[in-house]
């Protein structure tokens, strides 16, 4: 009953330059994975390298898979309205392993909390309903952001 | 007499091949259908402390409410403390938080046990929350037999769908079977499993997957407790399930008929089940939460209703509308209450409850029915083939190698792609979209009940004698270390000591272990 994903081929891009390495996490213990699954295999078929942490992660966990991955981004998903506690927790881990790593949150976050994020330092937030396309620009603007991007 | 709104009489059903209330069931389990009890509209609820919930408890039952249903946050249903690491963000947010059996004891206070029924969704520690509704119910004088409810206590989703697991698969098998047996044989007014597909399905699971999954799941509980010793009659009939109302409407009413038929058939020709009340797959419905958009979220409305008469038509015993914002956060007052308005009106309004089984006999109905079982049929094959002949070791082979989570997954994204690609029209999302730009006004809880729970929770290890709570969870490791054993008993003599729903989960995890999923894409 299982189907192979439709696109695997890379996109035209990823012949010339090294694949985005994106590591995706659920932090905390909120179990909702199934946004986070459908993403993972949206930026794979994208041409992305993606490092799949899955479920009940820290920001100690991520920021080592970050370290021994190369990541260039990490994708947090939160569906528990712990936003605004956990992503900031998430940022300082980053900042203080020295680590230039963009943050990109997807999931259930009221509107008045996005440009609280944002402002705090989230690199994008992704709502439900969003494209596959605007998933995966979203995370190339995401890496492109940083300062010292190759 | 009912009659239809223009005052034409109305039998109880209508056609004359089978007939509701007839073995196998498809067409409903009783044949005067809602005619002689409406659907329960249950409601699910609950954030904050322990002293916040009971008040709105209390307000439930002032306006006539007689079954409450509690709500736990995710440190409670995953077995931490308040205090725990995990927790941070994450205490009375989503439920109530419950640490120890003094919050217990607030979240009944001046409740009469022996006269309310109580619904605790909950799995992981069900053990632990059934020993604390116990010992609190004990502690005001009302004896254990006299308690009435249903816990959830379905930890073979929480491997496939919902992940709020703790323990290893078979060790918390043996749970779930201890809790079965001591209801049986001390609490028989309780429902101790409530065995739930509504989870798979939210998680991307096909109709189909989640019929076959679920009764799957039933059938390994069944298979469980008889190997503890119990005979299938005297524990079946307290089974009940737990199913999702999604948007395909002929598609969900089939798999409601389908899974009575399924679970009658099996139960009786497989389990040698007797009694007809074991045979009858009795069923709670949810709305899909997964199907309501962020996007100009009142059109949820008109989902949800249309799911609502779905899971009636299928003859569901009792019902929860979700609320139009819940894409959002969690419902506000006015959008639960637009919910169960919605339930009313299809109670009152429709003549949905007046006729049992109206799509009966309707030449597509009947079909889809078939192919629901079909697709269940090929399902359960599959299993019981992993499981050498055995459903229950065929769900633990199928938990084990990924193959629940792979298919769901699979689904999922072949959904999601469908929708991406325009196949699939999702009304504001992917067409019709003009209109996104209206801001709902939401719910939004503050930081205040964390630091509350925090302290309760230093006070009651400041005044408890550990000394107790020490030789009371030593005695639980030693128990848990015994196959044989049922756990219950010391779980009530721990919670008795005020030791933690954590603590409690520590000392058993040094003997089962604690579960770590697999995680594949």
């Amino acid at each position: 009953m299982s189907e192979p994903p439709a696109d695997t081929s890379p996109s035209p891009d990823a012949e010339f330059e090294a694949p985005i390495r994106v590591v995706l996490a659920k932090l905390g213990l909120d179990g909702h994975d199934r946004g986070l699954k459908v993403v993972a295999r949206t930026l794979r078929d994208a041409g992305m390298e993606v490092i799949y942490l899955g479920l009940r992660q820290t920001t100690d966990s991520i920021v080592a898979a970050c370290e021994q991955e190369d990541a260039d981004v990490i994708g947090l998903s939160m569906h528990n309205a712990g936003h605004l506690t956990l992503a900031p927790r998430m940022l300082q881990a980053v900042d203080q392993a020295g680590l230039d790593v963009p943050v990109v949150i997807g999931g259930i976050v009221p509107a008045d909390d996005v440009s609280t994020l944002i402002d705090s330092g989230v690199a994008a937030v992704i709502g439900p309903g969003t494209s596959a396309e605007e998933v995966v620009s979203a995370v190339k603007a995401a890496v492109d952001r940083q300062p010292d991007a190759q | 007499m009912v009659e239809s709104m223009s005052g034409i009489p109305l039998d109880p059903f209508y056609g004359d091949e089978l007939e509701p209330g007839e073995y196998p069931y498809t067409r409903g389990l009783f044949s005067t259908g809602y005619r002689s009890k409406l659907w329960t509209m249950r409601m699910f609820a609950g954030f904050g402390t322990a002293t916040d919930t009971n008040a709105r408890f209390h307000a439930l039952l002032r306006a006539g409410g007689t079954g409450l249903s509690t709500a736990f946050d995710m440190p409670t249903l995953m077995g931490r403390d308040s205090d725990h690491g995990w927790a941070i963000g994450e205490v009375g947010r989503a439920g109530v938080a419950v640490d120890t059996l003094a919050d217990m004891e607030d979240l009944f206070a001046g409740i009469e046990l022996d006269k309310v029924t109580t619904s605790m969704t909950i799995n992981g520690p069900a053990a632990i929350a059934m020993a604390m509704y116990v010992a609190v119910a004990e502690k005001n004088g009302v004896g254990r037999a006299n308690l009435g409810g249903t816990i959830q206590n379905d930890i073979l989703k929480e491997y496939q769908a919902q992940k709020e697991y703790i323990f290893p698969p078979r060790p918390s098998v043996r749970l779930v079977t201890d809790l079965v047996r001591f209801t049986t044989a001390e609490m028989p007014r309780w429902h101790p499993v409530s065995i739930s597909g509504y989870h798979i399905r939210e998680a991307g699971s096909t109709a189909a997957q989640e019929l076959a999954f679920t009764l799957a799941n039933g059938f390994a509980y069944v298979e469980a407790a008889v190997a503890a010793g119990l005979d299938v009659d005297d524990f079946a009939p307290r089974l009940s399930f737990f199913f999702n109302a999604h948007s395909d409407f002929f598609e969900e009413v089939g798999k409601y008929r389908a899974a009575r038929r399924i679970w009658a058939t099996w139960m009786r020709d497989r389990y040698g089940a007797t009694n007809p009340k074991s045979l009858m797959c009795r069923f709670h419905t949810q709305t899909a939460g997964v199907s309501l958009t962020a996007q100009q979220p009142e059109n949820n409305i008109a989902r949800v209703a249309i799911q609502a008469l779905s899971a009636v038509l299928g003859g569901t015993q009792s019902l929860h509308t979700d609320s139009y914002d819940e894409a959002l956060a969690l419902p506000t007052e006015k959008a639960a209450r637009i919910a169960l308005r919605t339930q009313q009106i299809v109670a009152h309004e429709t003549g949905a409850a007046s006729v049992v089984d109206p799509l009966g006999g309707a030449p597509f109905v009947e079909w889809i029915t078939d192919e629901m079982e079909r697709q269940a049929d090929e399902i359960f094959d599959h299993i019981d083939q992993l499981g050498n002949g055995s459903m229950l070791e065929g769900v633990y082979a199928g938990i084990e190698d990924g193959y629940f989570v792979g298919e769901i997954a699979d689904a999922a994204y072949r959904f999601e792609r469908e929708v991406n690609a325009g196949r699939r029209i999702i009304v504001g999302v992917n067409e019709f979209t003009e209109g996104d730009d209206d801001e709902a006004s939401l719910l939004s809880v503050g930081h205040e009940t964390e630091e509350l729970q925090l302290k309760r929770l230093e006070k009651v290890r400041g005044e408890r004698d550990n000394d107790a709570v020490g030789a009371s969870l030593a005695a639980l490791v030693e128990a848990a270390g015994q196959p044989d054993l049922n756990l219950m008993p010391p779980i009530i003599d721990a919670v008795r000591t005020y030791a933690t729903e954590g603590e409690i989960v520590a000392a058993l995890e040094t003997v089962f272990g604690t579960y770590v999923e697999n995680a594949v894409v």
